[in-house]
């Protein structure tokens, strides 16, 4: 069942582009795994002690959203490797965004506009 | 009939299907899970009242849950390096720590449902507890789901390796970033639901 092998007029490749090919640059990317969950698990700690502040409710859920995001940022530019993905696969993503954005900030706005219910 | 493009990139994607099916397969998932905090947005900001997590919530067994799935995340990425450095083995052993990881995940979440059950806090008490266990328990199939196709992988599934390699590392590739994105959602619910 598998296509190996099989070429479309000399242009499908294996797919391994846009990822590390040689064993030397494979190794390099998993001591880069290493560094990144590192800054994961030190971001956690963070979130976890601004929580124990117990600021204000704005500045708490502005403060957790950010380092969340960060976070957030390090899972998908290292371990799904967005960095180095292929265009159509962000292109994919940045109208899921602009969706996403559209659903987060649909009720957010609604509350807070002074038309609101 | 042969599925094509399963190892090969198409070449007016320059991917190989599996990877574009994954990654519009994540889209979806983002809008669900989108809907979801969009309605504990709606109905947080216009509640009177709502409690802080914090004071309700186990903030030690969720951020042990956090590392967990942190970890998981580097465990599932080692194994894909290692399958494409040819070391099935470790490999392999690196997809039954992320497994490990998934049942470690779902032993603390049942532990902190039944600890909330005993205390008779259901979905239907108030909407902090509906969105809770909307939310936590939707994630939590996700987690049981990828939990099955690492079972697959490391059982039945990886006799692919012997026939066709390249095959089987972009399955766990694919596994890894469904993988990763259960992860993200992870980070997000967490400090929402517990720490604020």
């Amino acid at each position: 069942m598998s296509d190996h092998g099989h070429h479309e007029g000399g242009e499908a490749r294996e797919a391994t582009a846009g990822h590390a090919h040689s064993p030397e640059e494979i190794k390099k990317e998993m001591r880069l795994y290493i560094v990144v969950f590192v800054g994961l698990a030190a971001l956690t700690l963070v979130t976890v002690g601004v929580s124990s502040l117990h600021l204000p409710t704005h500045k708490a859920i502005a403060l957790a959203l950010a380092i969340a995001s960060v976070k957030g940022f390090l899972v998908a530019a290292f371990f799904m490797h967005l960095l180095s993905e292929k265009k159509l696969i962000l292109i994919v993503l940045a109208i899921t965004v602009i969706f996403f954005g559209m659903l987060i900030w649909g009720p957010w706005q609604h509350h807070y506009s002074p038309f609101g219910v | 009939m042969e599925i094509p493009y399963t190892v090969q990139e198409r070449p007016d994607t320059g991917l190989y299907n599996g990877k574009l099916g994954i990654w519009l397969f994540l889209a979806s998932e983002v809008m669900l899970f989108g809907a979801l905090f969009s309605s504990l947005i709606l109905l947080r900001s216009g509640a009177p009242s709502w409690p802080h997590g914090y004071e309700i919530l186990n903030v030690k067994l969720a951020t042990l849950n956090t590392f967990i799935l942190i970890f998981s995340s580097v465990t599932v990425v080692m194994a894909w390096a290692n399958l494409r450095l040819g070391n099935f083995n470790r490999g392999r052993i690196f997809l039954g720590l992320t497994f490990l990881c998934g049942c470690g995940f779902m032993i603390i979440k049942s532990i902190e449902y039944s600890t909330k059950f005993h205390h008779h806090l259901f979905p239907r008490n108030n909407n902090f507890f509906a969105t809770y266990y909307v939310l936590t328990g939707l994630h939590g199939l996700h987690v049981l789901a990828g939990m099955i196709v690492f079972a697959y992988f490391i059982g039945p599934g990886s006799k692919m390796w012997h026939t066709d390699r390249q095959r089987f590392t972009n399955r766990i590739e694919v596994t890894g970033l469904y993988w990763h994105f259960v992860d993200l959602v992870w980070i997000f619910l967490f400090p929402t639901l517990y720490l604020l």
